[in-house]
């Protein structure tokens, strides 16, 4: 692994010893208390929540313990982690080729790109998996387009295709952040000195990018473990469904319980191997607002690259709005009833904006005190946030139900405990993106503002803030997005006679209703785009 | 920066407080959807001004939400796809017992023999098939015949959904635990695809996927109404057997209710004429109570053949059910 070896000798550029003297601590200073009161206020609560439901497993039953180790389990686990595998390689290729692609070369309509590249980020995994199964198949929409049809598409390809289209954002965003934040001092002096693009790319720009890619492999990662919409929709057998088919099958909730915990300790797996290979690629720029010169395409380059991103683009972005659009044009010449919900769109508007607030807020303390207090205590925070993205909803849901309306019985079903759960199990998003941004921050600037008598909140708000603010709103961004998305906790924590885009998007294609599922789907497409646009291309700061 | 997140925030509380509900309402939880439901429940409002809040959610997951709220349940009232959704509320206790002139209402065989709750339409397990490749002469007498070589492959079923665990429960009821066991296994040896509910597989057999799939009647008649030139169509069983029962969707109210008086009226609504009326033309289901005509594409509920089994029975099979689905490798 030269890149490996490459992003130590980075890190080894300003220090040597890790903790004592790194570059990224905060000067011989411990934590302030507020600090870990803001951090922990978003982790406790469902964290807390989580650890109760899993004290469950004292109790569990014979059913329990004889599902879980079951030849079958165990084999539907492998399958898991060999999905999770393919989709997390093949998101992350798509995901750094795209950013690489439309960040740092002379690419036409950049704009455009851009935005469509980061769209099936906003498409529920399991409408993407329902439009490629409708689109293909023997008398599927291509078919009756082309007299040709595909193959049905379904098992590991599909479930595989429909995660990495709903996965590889997640890479793209997080990776052309960084890519524009890096120093592009680095690489000019690389091609200065005579090493070809590909070569730049290889051993100076991709070193850099190692946290954010890494950062973004990882949600892809944990998204398609706990994601049980497209795997059931390809007919993959994952590991999911043994959970969900236990939740609803029985009454005995202890099955399900103690498979969520391997399911957690899974996840707890592949956090350490992602934290174990990130390495310190970390490099300070001082002149984060520079602009990269762009590398200029010709020939078969440019055509591969337009090429390339039109194809994923063809699949994860304009063929589910296409079918999408179809549905409801046949919808209205068969006089099918469709209107738009209002009460949904209120819903998910509502709980994804607060949502993305509170996580963005709480995403401060979090990211500050794992960059600049660095110690065991903060890596266990931060892993923790990651556990709870990587949870089945179904668990999240039932956990949250469970001690709310035994231990916090007046904010039971409230719109406020629903928006507080969507914001702590997508903070990890947030955290990501943010922590990103504060890496490439030398904290030298925060010693000058407490050396010039600002106290360490001032310093927190003034300096360190507005300098990851980019990455934070980012993470926002993406946490609005996945939010509008979610389809169990809401389900079951939402207050009576509140609805969302999502919820009404399953319902309807649960009853076959598809024009009224296209509909709430199309809306829900709509409502993303001015995040991600936001998120993808963003106008560089006049700093 | 500072400047986007008061914004943003104050955008967010504006919009939270907007969607807050009044209080004073009944509460319904309904594992029906909001589809198919909304339009009865207006109809309720506008008739009688009590307003119904909703809480749309899968039948099963709502039984265990109203389990584990126990007496605390904001709930008035739960209206569930099918009754093993309900006999698990019944067999938490949480109940009240409906009164005779509603229970009676209904033949007796669609609701509780308690009398905790009442089913309020009819839906029958059938075999949905592609008629470009399959006729009605071609089916089996009963489910059992599609685990011989001839099916393999070509029948889909949902094991991991609510309705064929109830299905799976009602034939342990009817043929036995061994049987049904057998049956189980043979479909998993026959590799029958696995869909995660019923609508995939009707649209599977739509679109030419699959030959056949065991699903509940009505998904056909939706996806013909959203578009005539589907190609599948259903097939009742000819004999009673679990593959052809009727089950109800029905509704009961909870012991915890403060609004009992209005959580009647509401289930008297369901049990009304226009209500059935409703349930026959738009959601093609069977209508229960005696004296509205099911709509006429489908057979007639009485000429469908009827198994011996007390559906108030079903929730206590139904972790057996879980156990032989999980056994037999099709979880």
């Amino acid at each position: 692994m030269t890149s490996g070896r490459t992003v130590v000798e980075f890190g080894d550029l300003s220090t040597s010893t890790r903790h004592v003297n790194d570059p990224l601590r905060s000067a011989r200073r411990s934590a302030p208390w507020w600090l870990w009161a803001g951090a922990l206020a978003i982790v406790l609560p469902l964290g807390v929540s989580i650890v109760a439901l899993t004290l469950r497993v004292f109790g569990a039953t014979d059913a329990a313990w004889s599902t879980l180790f079951s030849p079958r389990t165990l084999g539907l686990l492998w399958r898991s982690f060999l999905l999770t595998s393919l989709v997390t390689v093949a998101a992350t290729a798509v995901g750094v080729a795209g950013a690489w692609i439309i960040t740092r070369t002379d690419l036409r309509f950049r704009r455009f790109w851009g935005v469509a590249f980061a769209l099936p980020l906003v498409i529920p995994s399991y409408v993407i998996a329902m439009v490629l199964i409708s689109a293909s198949g023997p008398r599927g929409l291509i078919a009756q387009l082309s007299g040709t049809g595909l193959p049905s598409m379904s098992g590991l390809f599909g479930a595989w295709l429909a995660l990495t289209l709903s996965t590889y954002p997640f890479v793209y965003l997080i990776t052309a952040a960084a890519m524009q934040r890096t120093d592009p001092a680095l690489e000019e002096a690389a091609r200065g000195l005579g090493a070809s693009p590909m070569r730049v790319f290889r051993t100076v720009t991709l070193p850099q990018l190692r946290a954010p890619v890494g950062a973004g492999a990882l949600l892809a990662a944990l998204y398609t473990l706990s994601d049980f919409g497209a795997v059931s929709l390809m007919r993959f057998d994952a590991f999911t469904r043994v959970i969900y088919a236990q939740y609803s099958g029985r009454l005995d909730r202890t099955p399900a319980i103690v498979l969520s915990i391997v399911l957690i300790l899974v996840a707890g797996v592949i956090i350490w191997a992602e934290h174990r290979t990130r390495g310190r690629g970390t490099v300070f720029s001082n002149t984060p607002n520079r602009r990269h010169s762009m590398y200029r395409l010709s020939g078969w380059k440019r055509a591969g690259s337009i090429g390339g991103l039109a194809a994923v683009v063809t699949i994860g972005t304009v063929l589910p709005i296409s079918v999408l659009i179809a549905w409801i044009v046949r919808g209205v010449i068969n006089d099918a009833a469709a209107s738009i919900p209002w009460n949904a769109v209120g819903g998910s508007l509502a709980a994804a904006t607060a949502a993305a607030v509170i996580a963005m807020v709480f995403t401060i303390p979090i990211v500050i005190l794992s960059v600049r207090f660095a110690s065991r205590a903060t890596m266990l925070l931060e892993r923790s946030v990651f556990v709870m993205f990587s949870l089945p909803h179904i668990t999240i849901a039932i956990a949250v139900v469970a001690f709310t309306v035994t231990w916090a019985r007046p904010v039971y079903q409230t719109i406020g405990v629903l928006v507080v759960v969507y914001a702590s199990m997508f903070i990890a998003q947030s955290v990501s993106a943010a922590k990103a941004a504060l890496l490439q921050v030398d904290p030298k600037v925060e010693d000058a503002s407490r050396s010039l008598g600002r106290g360490p909140f001032a310093t927190m708000m003034r300096v360190t803030v507005p300098l990851m603010s980019k990455g934070l709103l980012a993470g926002g961004a993406l946490v609005f997005v996945t939010t509008l998305k979610e389809l169990p906790v809401t389900l079951l924590l939402s207050p009576p006679g509140f609805s969302t885009l999502a919820v009404r998007t399953w319902a309807a294609a649960d009853e076959l209703l598809y024009t009224r599922a296209a509909v709430a789907a199309l809306i829900l497409i709509a409502m993303s785009v001015l995040p991600v646009y936001y998120l993808s291309i963003r106008p560089r700061e006049a700093s | 920066m500072r400047r986007t997140l008061v914004i943003l925030a104050t955008l967010a509380i504006i919009a939270a407080g907007c969607s807050s509900s009044g209080s004073g309402s009944l509460t319904l939880y309904s594992g029906r959807s909001e589809d198919l439901i909304q339009p009865v429940i207006d109809a309720f409002t506008e008739d009688t001004g009590i307003s119904v809040t909703v809480k749309y959610a899968g039948s099963a997951d709502l039984a265990a939400t109203l389990v584990e709220e126990g007496d605390a349940s904001p709930a008035d009232l739960f209206f569930a796809q099918d009754p093993a959704s309900l006999g698990t509320v019944t067999l938490a206790g949480l109940f009240d017992t409906l009164p005779s002139d509603i229970l009676s209402q209904v033949p007796s065989r669609f609701s509780d023999d308690a009398g905790t709750w009442v089913g309020t339409s009819g839906r029958a397990r059938v075999v949905v098939y592609d008629t470009t490749k399959l006729s009605p002469s071609d089916m089996p007498l009963t489910e059992d015949g599609f685990t011989s070589d001839a099916w393999r492959g070509r029948v889909g079923i949902a094991p991991t959904n609510g309705s064929f665990l109830a299905f799976v429960a009602a034939k342990i009821l009817i043929d036995g635990e061994d049987a049904t066991r057998t049956w189980l296994e043979g479909m998993a040896a026959n590799d029958a695809p696995r869909y995660p509910k019923n609508s995939p597989i009707v649209a599977a057999v739509n679109a030419g996927e699959i030959d056949a799939g065991l699903v509940n009647h009505y998904y056909l008649l939706q996806a013909l109404a959203e578009n005539p030139d589907e190609l599948g169509a259903n097939f009742f069983f000819t004999v009673p057997t679990a593959g052809s029962l009727v089950m109800p969707a029905g509704i009961g109210v909870l012991a915890s209710s403060d609004n009992k008086a209005e959580a009647l009226q509401f289930v008297e609504w369901l049990l009304n004429t226009d209500s059935q009326r409703y349930f026959a033309d738009e959601t093609f289901e069977y209508p229960l109570v005696p004296g509205v005509d099911a709509n006429p594409i489908l057979p007639p509920i009485d000429t469908i053949p009827t198994p011996d089994i007390n559906l108030s029975d079903l929730a206590g099979a139904l972790d057996t059910a879980t156990d032989l689905v999980a056994e037999a490798g099709l979880l």
